[in-house]
């Protein structure tokens, strides 16, 4: 086991007794760095020199005994989606090339308050439309646990830089399933937090209302701790909810004695690998040993959350790709046309790709008069169905399980032509986004060598309950702290 | 064929905030060329738009003062266009639930005029296009974010009178509630017009035009003008009206077409997911009906009513709130309504006119003014003389006795000093002497002007008009 192997919470324990420092730890990543990127394409852009002095500037902290912040020292990796004053912003795609934002968003601001070491900024499909990293306009990222397989997205980057060792813990977003997905493909733990919870101030929007900023770690304690620092009000994020401040690392060690969980049948039906469902089934055995009480509930609104997270979150992201134009940022086309409608058509045609422009179209399709009624007007009234009927649900049980993903990792190419299969992959993780909760992803186990994730779905703002459960099981289960295989190699030589 | 005119406003007013709509960034107007911005403002990727209390309640303000029902759930919504004067490319407006509606104005015939809507939305940036060769265009994104509402008519206008009427009296409601600069000149407020025509005896409406760039009010008496005429031309002569919008050109006093309806953009309107609906508390919207100001109708009445103004004076002085307070002040002072609405309409306004002064800014203290109305009923000095220390008072601000004493402006009302003028003045012009005696009455008001000059006006024009009859009659004995 390397230093780059270790959790936020082991080495802050090393950090604390002075056993470590932060530039040995951060020694240890680069050399991992070094060992796997170019095979694994986990950054868009390293800033090693940066780093190493934050992490100097984390030792000396250390070394003088001065009160240490929450991720003193503790290198992470950021999704290009977030923005960060003088660093280049693309969203991995070429019409943001050369953005080089003037604020830093809220979430990044708050992760450098207490002392962590930005080691770079991590690919990912344009703009987060995509679940795989194929939709990249720079370049696939791959799964660790066999390169040949895509490492899920569009948090590909940051679930391969955790999985792989190449940072300790990683910022994503999730806007469909774009943390937890990732996270379930790479073996890692990837929180989605309550919409609302989170401040989005400074993340490059694709859907609005659906999108939330959250961390993909080694395991739920890393979750918590993350946690702890993204959440809060944020007076520049007006969808940002002003609730009591919590210790999420709170309930942790609670009993998990007298919870109910409930298991949605929709959820364990066709569409789903066989080998996925029997993973999960196994991890709600062994919660129920732990004590938890499982029923079946139904959640029938679920086979229409797709289309209608599908209609939403394009109308959305139709609007806020709109500004680029070209012309007050971005790339712009080579050739300046004559008119303005032409250099808007090409600029566009050249900067953004074909996942991006389906989306847009689609956007614009349902939003425009004569299918506004049928398509989005609709697709809202889903979601509002859609919410009150997990309102419902969680007036019976504490939390609900389900896959994270239809099946394990895919091959490169399986989907990537086939836009219905690729939206497939979020068919259990959407239906979340849509109705603003929080869910964790867990790895609970593999198929064909394949990590499963297992999706802990709670109630509003009870990131506590899921993080409880997620953590009991990870106290009990080893899947979590299970290596793709070169990085075992690289640990035992 | 004879036709009923009908025509509808749309008025567009900057909200006085002090920052814009969205950020933090000051809505001052005239300042260098982006230098008011900031990531919001400019619309860059991850920047988020917070809602200004303030903004709303200022719409709200102007509900309330055109009696609208105020909404206690209302939303934003994003309207999408690209335009590079609109950063985001979707200004941030309000579709279905605007914050106000169903309200009214009466004009002064006592006609109501329907306010459908008012809503709240961002302004867009200003676009400069090159006049030379080169071709382009510049953009200057210090007005976008600047708060407006949007104030819409119901199709009740039926002249151009009316609609200049309608607007004036917007104009000077907003400026009363201190929510908008109401500038057209500087586009602090702006107005288009929707006018069509129908035959008299048809209840349904004719096809109409919409009118752009309309930036004073003549130019606005005289596009309807020119729009009824070429309407009705094409209306006569058996042809329709196309659907359109039609800009004002000033130079060419005339109206032109810029775009027909049926190029009308689909704006795609959709809740804003960035912003969180508005819900007003019903104490909240008492506590700003609470706040509102007199409005101007009324207090024009009760100036006719409590000062006795003729309703020409109350209109002039009621068209502003500070001048219309300024009166209040002076009266409340020394009372003569009638004195001070002269003073106020002849001399205030004329200095403050040349002095390019807002009502805001009248430098005269209304005590002051007070005391010099009563130095001129008491016959301290002369109306004409009142007149001139008035304009001193206006320029240097020091008090109407100072000035009197400095430029020895006291009345002459000592007889023995007015007889030796007015002995001075007969013998010097014994012609105009002749004259009278000869029954030429008016040759004695030439006396009475040349005494006025010797004695710098200062003296008592009743006294001086009396003595010089009593010196004149001797010579006719």
């Amino acid at each position: 086991m390397e230093l780059c192997d270790l959790t936020i919470h082991e080495l802050r324990g090393l950090y604390a007794r002075k056993e470590v420092f932060p530039s040995e730890v951060l020694a240890s990543v680069t050399r991992r760095i070094h060992k796997v990127e170019k095979d694994y394409g986990a950054y868009l852009t390293l800033d090693l020199e940066g780093a190493a002095e934050q992490a100097q500037a984390a030792d000396a902290r250390i070394k003088a005994g001065k009160a240490l912040g929450v991720l003193e020292g503790i290198p992470v990796a950021i999704k290009d989606n977030l923005c960060q004053a003088g660093k280049e912003a693309t969203c991995a795609s070429r019409i943001l090339q050369g953005f080089v934002p003037p604020y830093t968003a809220t979430v990044v601001r708050k992760i450098l308050a207490q002392g962590a070491v930005i080691l770079g900024r991590a690919n990912m499909d344009e703009f987060a439309m995509g679940s795989s990293t194929e939709y990249s306009a720079v370049k696939e990222s791959k799964n660790p646990w066999d390169p040949q397989r895509t490492p899920g997205g569009s948090s590909g980057g940051s679930a391969v830089a955790v999985a792989a060792g190449e940072a300790i813990a990683a910022l994503g977003s999730d806007t469909g399933g774009s943390i937890r997905q990732p996270a379930a493909f790479s073996g890692v733990t990837g929180l989605k937090p309550t919409y609302g919870l989170v401040s989005r101030y400074g993340l490059v929007a694709l859907a609005s209302s659906l999108d939330q900023i959250g961390p993909l770690t080694k395991d739920a304690e890393d979750s918590a701790l993350l946690l702890n620092i993204l959440s809060g009000f944020d007076p520049m994020d007006s969808t940002s909810v002003r609730v009591k401040e919590l210790d999420y690392t709170r309930d942790l060690q609670q009993d998990l004695s007298g919870k109910k969980i409930g298991l949605p049948l929709e959820y364990f039906g066709a569409g789903i690998d066989a080998e996925v469902k029997r993973t999960v089934m196994k991890a709600v055995d062994l919660l129920k040993e732990l004590g938890v009480e499982v029923v079946e509930i139904s959640l029938k609104f679920t086979e229409y959350a797709l289309p209608a997270y599908c209609i939403i979150s394009s109308a959305e992201a139709g609007s806020n790709l709109a500004r680029y134009d070209g012309i007050r940022f971005g790339k712009a086309a080579a050739r300046i046309e004559d008119n303005l409608a032409a250099f808007y058509t090409r600029t566009r045609s050249e900067g953004f790709g074909p996942e991006v422009k389906r989306r847009i179209m689609l956007g614009t399709y349902v939003l425009s008069a004569g299918s506004y009624e049928a398509y989005y007007k609709k697709a809202q009234q889903v979601r509002t169905l859609i919410i009150k009927e997990f309102n419902e649900v969680f007036q019976q049980v504490d939390a609900i399980i389900t896959p994270t993903t239809p099946t394990t990792a895919f091959k490169f190419g399986e989907k990537s032509q086939d836009p219905l299969r690729m939206y497939w992959s979020e068919v259990c993780t959407a239906p979340v986004n849509m109705a603003g909760l929080p869910a964790i992803s867990i790895p609970c186990g593999f198929s064909c060598g394949l990590p499963v994730g297992m999706q802990i779905i709670g109630d509003h703002f009870m990131e506590t309950v899921i993080l409880n459960i997620a953590y009991q099981y990870q106290r009990v289960t080893d899947y979590h702290k299970a290596r793709p295989e070169p990085v075992r190699k690289e640990g035992t030589a | 064929m004879r036709f009923d005119t009908v025509i509808g406003l749309e008025v567009h007013a900057e909200l006085a905030t002090a920052t814009k709509i969205f950020c933090a960034c000051t809505t001052k107007f005239g300042g260098a060329p982006n230098t008011q911005t900031c990531p919001v403002c400019l619309g860059l990727p991850g920047a988020l738009p917070v809602l200004n209390k303030r903004a709303v309640e200022f719409c709200i303000r102007a509900g309330l003062a055109l009696r609208c029902e105020i909404a206690k759930f209302s939303k934003m919504d994003r309207k999408n266009f690209f335009y590079p004067d609109m950063p985001k490319a979707y200004q941030i407006s309000q579709y279905d639930l605007p914050l106000c509606r169903d309200g009214f104005l009466t004009l002064d015939c006592g006609k109501k005029i329907r306010i459908n809507r008012i809503h709240l939305e961002e302004d867009a940036g200003k676009l400069t296009h090159s006049t030379g060769t080169e071709r382009y265009s510049l953009v200057d994104y210090n007005r976008a974010g600047v708060p407006l509402i949007e104030i819409v008519s119901g199709p009740d206008l039926s002249t151009p009178a009316e609609a200049v009427e309608y607007l004036e009296k917007l104009q000077r409601i907003l400026e009363y509630l201190e929510i908008s600069d109401c500038k057209m000149a500087e586009g602090s407020l702006r107005c288009d017009a929707n006018i069509s025509l129908k035959p008299i005896d048809r209840e349904e409406l004719g096809t109409k035009t919409e009118l752009k760039n309309l930036n004073s009010f003549k130019a606005l008496s005289r596009a309807l003008d020119y729009e009824i005429k070429r309407q009705s031309e094409l209306l006569a002569a058996g042809q329709a009206v196309r659907a359109e919008t039609r800009k004002w050109d000033e130079a060419k006093q005339q109206t032109l077409s810029i775009r027909s309806k049926e190029e009308t953009q689909d704006y795609r309107y959709f809740p804003e997911p960035d912003l969180v609906p508005i819900e007003l508390d019903p104490a909240y919207i008492a506590g700003i009906a609470k706040s509102l100001p007199e409005l101007p109708d009324e207090k024009k009445q009760r100036f006719m009513a409590d000062y006795g103004l003729p309703e020409y004076d109350a209109d002039l002085i009621t068209s502003a709130k500070r001048l219309a307070e300024f009166f209040e002040a002076v009266n409340a002072w020394y009372f003569n309504p009638k004195a001070a609405s002269n003073f106020i309409m002849g001399e205030l306004l004329r200095l403050l006119g040349e002095e390019q002064l807002k009502s805001a800014e009248i430098p005269v203290n209304p005590a002051s003014f007070g005391d010099l109305l009563k130095l001129i009923d008491e016959g301290e000095i002369s109306v004409s003389v009142g007149k001139q220390v008035f304009a001193q008072m206006f320029r240097t601000g020091a008090a109407p006795e100072e000035i009197i004493k400095a430029e020895g402006f006291k009345q002459i009302s000592d007889e023995t000093q007015l007889l030796a003028v007015i002995n001075k003045a007969i013998k010097d012009h014994p012609q105009s002497v002749q004259d009278y005696l000869g029954g030429k009455e008016k040759a004695a008001g030439f006396l009475v002007g040349q005494i006025m000059r010797e004695t710098k006006g200062q003296a008592n024009p009743k006294l001086l008009k009396d003595l010089l009859h009593r010196e004149l009659e001797k010579l006719k004995e």
